[in-house]
């Protein structure tokens, strides 16, 4: 059974894909670091995601580890330096 | 705190701060004893120095050692036309006596470092972050964690915007939220990806508004809260933050206990820039006199221009030979890049062109150069008079 999640890109991270919103299928059991290495797999422009980004799942900081759910939103929270 | 700290014209000034019940005269007379250090008087500390100032908070310190240019007055309202060439510290200063002369400026023309952010930090209460660069932002987290002071943080990006407070007791930091930095080139400043300019005014009033929450010990702060703002769709995103327990600064057990080389950790200076390129050509790094000295003697590397082409416009190497393809475009066009001919990439600084430098790489072109420095280095070192942006 596999896990379908959205995931959300903001600032650079939107500017750099080209792309806001993608709809990525995981395998049951997969963790924010599954989906991580499942994006810089694909490659440019994906590879440039560090491997340990700020994400935040269902609105809430997660840690690597965390573990996701069918239908979850995980938010690629860009740094942003300007002042 | 008794009313005798406030004068009677303080008293007048602040009649409508004092009404507040969650204020009154204690509460103004905490802003008053309140000392709050700024750093930047750009974008974010505009709105910033001048709604503390306006407030009553007595002390405001500012680190900034750059100088007003014209570019900047679409965002930095704190700086006038006429201010245009002076430094930074002494057209803040002046506007903010005239905001308010019962405010003390303190004046701190530096650029901070790691040598002597503890020494300047240590002397306020809280330190509101409106710096312009990942290394700074390092810098002032770390410093604000190791001594234990809240940090303000604001930053701002095109059309969006990120607010939180760090390094409150128990709550988390800016490293527990971005453990590494963003390789080079992925994150343009504001100067090369643009800003527009009520954003900071947006932004900076935010953390204005959570600096003064602090000093008067009122509301429910933003820490361990990470606000992103979005001007486009005109939407605020409220994301729960936690102290990572791992965090090397504010960890359970930290491994860095005192402040570091922040533009190594940043990747912005250091031997290392062909890292992360598995297999592919290393990247050269060509200052902008040995560019000069290597087209004068006739071996004329294909020079390549990643920027936008609003910028190509201002000014540009084309008498040179140079060619443009903005970074965004560069995958689409890679076929215009001759292959088996020495590349040299440059954009505004340097930042740009080694991202395209390293995607050139892998894409099997070479041998690569990044120009150290961007074009202002070559406007600075070999073309004097050249206008930049
Ligand atoms: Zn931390």
């Amino acid at each position: 059974m596999s896990v379908p999640v959205r995931t959300l890109f903001f600032a650079a991270y939107r500017d750099h894909f080209g792309v806001s919103e993608l709809d990525v299928e995981l395998a049951a059991g997969a963790t924010v670091a599954d989906l991580v290495s499942e994006l810089r797999g694909r490659g440019a422009p994906f590879d440039v995601l560090p491997a340990e980004p700020a994400v935040a799942v269902n609105h809430h900081y997660a840690f690597l580890d965390e573990p996701l759910g069918a239908g979850d939103e995980v938010a690629f929270i860009p740094p942003v330096a300007g002042g | 705190m008794t009313r005798s700290d406030l004068s009677q014209a303080e008293l007048h000034r602040y009649a409508r701060h004092i009404a507040l019940p969650e204020v009154g005269l204690e509460g103004q007379a905490r802003l008053k004893a309140g000392k709050v250090l700024c750093v930047g008087a750009g974008g974010l500390g505009s709105p910033l120095s001048l709604y503390l100032a306006a407030a009553g908070v007595g002390t405001l310190g500012i680190v900034d050692f750059d100088t007003v240019d014209t570019s900047n007055l679409q965002r930095q309202i704190l700086h006038g036309t006429e201010d245009v060439g002076r430094s930074k510290l002494d057209s803040a200063a002046d506007r903010l006596r005239s905001v308010n002369p019962h405010v003390e400026v303190i004046r701190h023309e530096v650029r901070l470092s790691a040598q002597n952010a503890c020494d300047i930090l240590s002397g306020y209460d809280v330190v509101v972050d409106g710096t312009d660069n990942f290394p700074t932002r390092y810098l002032v987290n770390d410093a604000c964690v190791l001594l234990g002071k809240p940090n303000v943080y604001g930053s701002v990006f095109r059309w969006e915007g990120q607010v939180s407070v760090f390094g409150t007791k128990g709550g988390p930091c800016y490293r527990c939220l971005f453990r590494e930095p963003p390789p080079p080139g992925l994150v343009p400043n504001c100067a090369e990806g643009g800003v527009l300019g009520v954003l900071p005014g947006i932004i900076g009033s935010m953390q204005a508004m959570e600096t003064i929450k602090l000093l008067l010990g009122q509301g429910n702060s933003l820490a361990g809260r990470l606000l992103i703002f979005d001007a486009l769709e005109m939407t605020w995103r409220e994301v729960g933050l936690r102290r990572n327990p791992n965090c090397p600064v504010c960890g359970d057990t930290p491994t860095q206990t005192g402040l570091i080389d922040y533009e190594l950790f940043c990747g912005i200076r250091g031997d290392d820039d062909a890292r992360e390129v598995d297999g592919a050509a290393p990247i050269g790094r060509m200052t902008a006199a040995a560019l000069a000295e290597t087209m004068s003697g006739g071996h004329a590397p294909f020079l390549l221009d990643v920027r936008e082409p609003w910028e190509w416009a201002v000014s540009n190497l084309a008498g040179h030979g140079a060619r443009l393809i903005p970074l965004a475009e560069l995958e689409a066009r890679i076929g215009e890049v001759p292959r088996g001919r020495p590349i040299v990439v440059y954009c505004r600084s340097g930042q740009r062109s080694l991202n395209a430098a390293r995607r050139l790489a892998v894409a099997g072109f070479g041998p690569i150069s990044n120009l150290e420095g961007g074009i202002l280095s070559w406007a600075q070192d070999v073309e004097p008079g050249l206008p930049v942006v």
